[in-house]
């Protein structure tokens, strides 16, 4: 016992072992991605860059009814309501979220009972200044028309498990 | 010659020093380079967590509990959800357990992937961080697909879990477990052999089981000073009764015996991944994952757009949360760090009245004075890394 150990330690066997391991590593195709060329997939649940929505005929799907407002801990999103319209609904008058508070907890799209406020999978928002960060109406539902496609496949997907 | 005053020399490690993992500030006394006083200066990162909730419905503290110990996610919010469900009394369905118990074992995977391996780092090898992250990678998108969000996931809810796991998920996870133990075997293979390695922990911040347990440690800490506590064996909470698993016990109470404790505990993880893999894979363990009471848990969406009275519940839940009757009551995981335990006091409101969140790395933590006692300044950061601090918990 005493020999073995005295010939491992003189002829660096752990060292030798660990080297031809690496080297075994080093020639393995590469786990690291090109990011800004190659990208991961990411899964339907993803929780990006928020996003407000329209309905196919274009009316704005938000009906000012304030819950992702009550629900969101950090307390980002400020909504006001406008007047009750002639069709009995009401719609915001503002709807700003300050992309700075926000957890991306995914409280606002679950609580929201019309699909209007999601996460969508856009997560390459990065802004040079705070101000660009605090969003309103106009801005979010730009963000709902650019993303709709992908922001419609993924909910039809995980709506099985919603 | 006349007699020269001589005094010791203070250093101040961190809190920008990389072997601090995170914003710890230690003030070192040193004489020469052997460390006389070590005297940890925290909450560089306090956030007032457990004020904040005192001021947030139960719903709406969870996603905070993700940012406690943020290695490991799942299994602060775990112990938050135990909490809330022994004093609502609700009974979560076997197959949200199942899941639970997947992720909290992800969980301790992500967290000892990354201490052994920034362990390793702290000594001078460069080569496992790499290794670790790219499987701590994998489970990350795990941690992804199933909630969204790769760290802060916000997925374990009171009374289940968020939404459930699609089936190619649950086989992937399976997938992964085998060929992972292979990458563990490398690297045991890659540092824990290794003599450098062996020289720089054995011996090092060896702490007694008496001293343990007067200091407060848990988890890896004790068991490394030979105590075969666990409280997923102790204490069983869901359903880690009926999982098989072995306790991994240290001898000498060193860094080095609980760097490989770390290793063969990561393995234990493992076998309890593939069990709960198959379980829920299993024809009778499907079902719902959250409790079906729609005054605790929200209604699945489709019955909420059908049903007036799922509304209602959809409405109420969201705006006011859920009453927990008034009473205390303390709930306890085996985090990858040691005991992570959650004192709620409730009212009768829809707010806690308090939360007292303990930390294990806390009570670690103030070991460190007589960890490090006598020991040289080269060994802070050894022995900073084998007590597995996380500064979101420590300061919270």
């Amino acid at each position: 016992m005493k020999l073995d150990q005295a010939a491992k330690s003189l002829f660096l066997t752990e060292f030798i072992a660990a080297f031809f391991l690496s080297m075994r590593y080093f020639f393995k195709p590469k786990a690291t991605l090109n990011y800004p060329h190659e990208k991961n997939p990411i899964s339907p649940r993803f929780r990006g860059e928020h996003a407000l929505r329209r309905y196919p005929n274009g009316e704005e799907r938000c009906i000012a009814c304030k819950l992702c407002e009550a629900i969101c801990p950090a307390q980002a999103i400020t909504i006001e309501a406008g007047p009750r319209r002639n069709d009995g609904t009401r719609r915001t008058t503002r709807y700003d979220i300050d992309m700075v508070k926000c957890i991306y907890c995914g409280f606002c799209q679950e609580a929201c009972p019309v699909d209007a406020i999601v996460e969508g999978p856009n997560q390459e928002f990065a802004v040079e200044t705070r101000e660009e960060l605090y969003y309103n109406k106009e801005r979010l539902l730009e963000n709902g028309a650019r993303w709709e496609r992908e922001i419609a496949r993924n909910i039809a997907l995980d709506a099985p498990y919603r | 010659m006349n007699d020269q005053s001589l005094r010791n020399f203070n250093l101040n490690f961190g809190p920008q020093h990389p072997a601090a993992h995170g914003v710890l500030r230690l003030i070192l006394e040193l004489d020469g380079e052997v460390v006389e006083r070590c005297d940890p200066h925290v909450g560089f990162l306090h956030r007032g967590t457990e004020k904040l909730m005192e001021a947030r419905t139960y719903l709406q503290n969870v996603p905070y509990f993700d940012r406690l110990d943020y290695c490991s996610p799942m299994n602060q919010e775990h112990a938050f959800c135990l909490g809330i469900e022994q004093l609502l009394e609700v009974e979560v369905p076997r197959r949200g357990q199942l899941i639970r118990v997947l992720y909290a074992e992800i969980g301790r995977l992500l967290s000892h992937l990354l201490n052994v391996t920034a362990q390793a780092m702290d000594v001078g090898a460069l080569t496992p961080p790499l290794w670790g992250y790219e499987e701590r990678e994998k489970l990350m998108v795990f941690y992804e697909r199933a909630c969204g969000a790769r760290m802060h996931a916000n997925y374990f809810r009171p009374g289940g879990v968020a939404r459930d796991l699609p089936d190619r998920l649950v086989e992937d996870i399976g997938a992964f477990c085998d060929p992972f133990l292979k990458v563990l075997d490398d690297l045991d293979e890659l540092f824990i052999g290794n003599r450098i390695f062996k020289q720089r922990n054995a011996d090092i911040g060896v702490i007694s089981l008496e001293d343990a347990w007067k200091f407060g440690f848990s988890g890896v800490m004790v068991r490394g000073s030979g105590a075969p506590w666990d409280l997923r064996k102790a204490r069983p909470y869901d359903c880690y009764e009926e999982m098989e698993f072995d306790i991994p016990v240290g001898k000498n109470g060193d860094c080095y015996d609980r760097a490989v404790i770390r290793m063969e505990e990561m393995r234990q993880s493992t076998y309890i991944m593939k069990q709960c893999v198959e379980k829920l894979l299993k024809a009778e363990n499907r079902g719902p994952v959250a409790t079906v009471n729609n005054k605790i848990c929200s209604p699945p969406r489709a019955e909420m757009k059908r049903s007036m009275e799922a509304l209602i519940h959809h409405f109420k839940l969201y705006t006011e949360g859920f009453k927990v009757p008034a009473g205390e009551v303390y709930a306890a995981v085996e985090a990858p760090k040691g005991e992570f335990g959650v004192y709620l006091v409730s009212d009768g409101g829809d707010k806690p009245y308090r939360c007292k969140i303990r930390a294990p790395g806390f009570a670690h933590l103030q070991a460190m004075d007589f960890l490090c006692k006598d020991h040289l300044l080269a060994d802070v950061s050894a022995i900073l890394g084998s007590l597995d601090i996380v500064f979101g918990e420590v300061d919270r």
